[in-house]
């Protein structure tokens, strides 16, 4: 994020000090949400090498990005979270599936 | 170029059973390609059958008709032989017709 | 007729081999291939006893009176007529070179799709149908075509209508890279995937002439012997690629690249335990 006039740094330097003493209820930050993206991209990554994504996660992580490109941290963090969620799912689902799919097979 | 039109016509008694398949793209306007385009409205308007120099199914379609479209009828009277005349016009102005015999 | 003497020939021949082949030291999970297609016929044919081996290959047309009727209509003017005849010209058209899609082929072509997929013992990899048209194009300087699109559902629509009533007919070498290439692609057929947590048995072995939503599903004894299919859905062409990865997203899994290793398996998989139906390409489906 680059703010190139002073009187906009002036501005955003007076709200993060305002909020690095806010309490957890105020609106997320931006380091919040890369924090919270990054999770979710390291987990669809891994969904990936296991060549089972959700295309539910791929949305929400999409979703996540463009919420924060929107300056919404709190709808990108809480979509993050969403496609961390789905693709930890489809981790599991890839794991288990590995011996379960033989309960499916026809004999 | 080949027809756009295949139809097959029989005579079964004092009825003609006619089908045809129509190549059309029928676009109807609504639908976007994937680059988030609007496909723009291409559809057949008119759909005529003549037999005997007479129109015995005449049909005026709209953008609710979808691609490639098949028509199935009976017609009264028709016999071995004769001469059946299809023809349509689209929305852009071209058309295409054809003429198969009974069977 | 010879392919039928063939085929209980054929299959005791693959029984020896594949017990010839078997290492002593093997765990019990051996792939047996043989097994594995009678007990899936068996189990169709036993769920639809009115129906005759043949009458898989039409899928949901077979599993509901209602449908069957307007696939008898549709079948005296089928939607893919004018697909067959695009591709029949594509596959008389030489390339630039001078060479056409005959030369690259095994009797030019004609009549042999019932042979495909096949494992390719050079490569080590299974090859299907669709590959070995890309190939073909590649080798004679031309670009390669989209597997999902019209052109190749076109090409492999004459091919299918050139083998139309010839049995399925994919071997398995005697070779531990297809062996593991047709359990790779049976492990992928029984996998759930995507977020509604389906595999393909899921519809296509548990729930055969039942619906999802407003679509009769069909059975998997066969699926692969219509294809390419006109879908009304799609209003148009699809080939066995563009099926396959519909299918996966239409489970909220990202669908791997067409022709991706995994496909292939499961296309050599499905066909070879069809084995003996018909070849019935190029169809059409609801």
């Amino acid at each position: 994020m680059s703010m190139r006039t002073s009187s906009v740094r002036n501005i955003v330097t007076a709200a993060v000090l305002l909020l690095a003493g806010a309490a957890p209820a105020f609106a997320a930050s931006e380091t919040d949400f890369k924090a919270a993206y990054v999770a979710a991209e390291a987990a669809e990554k891994e969904a990936g090498q296991l060549r089972n994504r959700w295309t539910t996660a791929e949305a929400a992580l999409k979703a996540a990005q463009k919420a924060a490109e929107a300056k919404n941290f709190d709808a990108g963090i809480a979509a993050a979270k969403e496609a961390e969620a789905l693709a930890k799912a489809s981790i599991f689902q890839a794991t288990s599936e590995k011996e379960r799919w033989k309960d499916m097979e026809i004999h | 170029m080949a027809s756009t039109i295949r139809v097959r016509a029989i005579s079964n008694g004092d009825t003609t059973e006619v089908q045809a398949l129509i190549q059309h793209p029928m676009d109807s306007g609504f639908i976007k390609d994937a680059q988030g385009q609007t496909i723009p409205p291409h559809f057949i308007q008119q759909l005529i059958f003549e037999h005997d120099g007479k129109k015995v199914f005449v049909a005026d379609w709209g953008p609710a008709v979808s691609k490639d479209p098949y028509v199935k009828f009976a017609f009264k009277g028709g016999k071995k032989g004769d001469d059946l005349k299809i023809s349509w016009a689209d929305n852009k102005g071209a058309s295409d017709s054809t003429t198969a015999k009974i069977a | 007729m010879k392919l039928r003497l063939a085929i209980p020939v054929a299959t005791a021949a693959l029984a020896l081999a594949a017990l010839a082949f078997v290492v002593p030291a093997m765990a019990a999970d051996t792939p047996d291939p043989v097994a594995d297609a009678k007990a899936f016929q068996k189990y169709f044919t036993d769920k639809f006893p009115k129906l005759k081996p043949q009458d898989f290959v039409n899928g949901p047309y077979s599993m509901n009176e209602d449908l069957h009727k307007q696939w008898e209509e549709k079948e005296e003017f089928p939607p893919y007529e004018f697909a067959l005849e695009a591709g029949k010209e594509m596959f008389a058209t030489p390339f630039k070179n001078g060479k056409s899609y005959g030369d690259c082929f095994p009797d030019k072509g004609i009549g042999i799709r019932q042979n495909y997929p096949y494992f390719d013992e050079k490569e080590g990899k299974v090859v299907t149908l669709e590959l070995a048209l890309n190939r073909c194009r590649e080798a004679n300087g031309e670009t390669p075509l989209s597997y999902v699109r019209d052109e190749m559902a076109s090409l492999t629509a004459y091919m299918a209508f050139t083998s139309r009533g010839k049995p399925m007919n994919i071997t398995i070498p005697n070779d531990p890279r297809a062996l593991a290439a047709y359990e790779n692609g049976k492990r992928y057929f029984y996998t759930r995937r995507g977020q509604l947590n389906f595999s393909c048995a899921s519809c296509h072995v548990q729930s055969p002439g039942e619906r999802i939503r407003a679509e009769i599903l069909a059975p998997a004894l066969g699926i692969l012997n219509a294809m390419p299919i006109y879908r009304s859905e799609w209003s148009g062409m699809g080939t066995t690629s563009r099926r396959f990865v519909t299918c996966n997203s239409q489970t909220r899994a990202v669908p791997l690249e067409p022709q991706s290793d995994e496909y292939r398996d499961l296309e050599y998989y499905l066909s070879y335990v069809s084995n003996g139906l018909p070849i019935s390409g190029p169809g059409a489906r609801p």
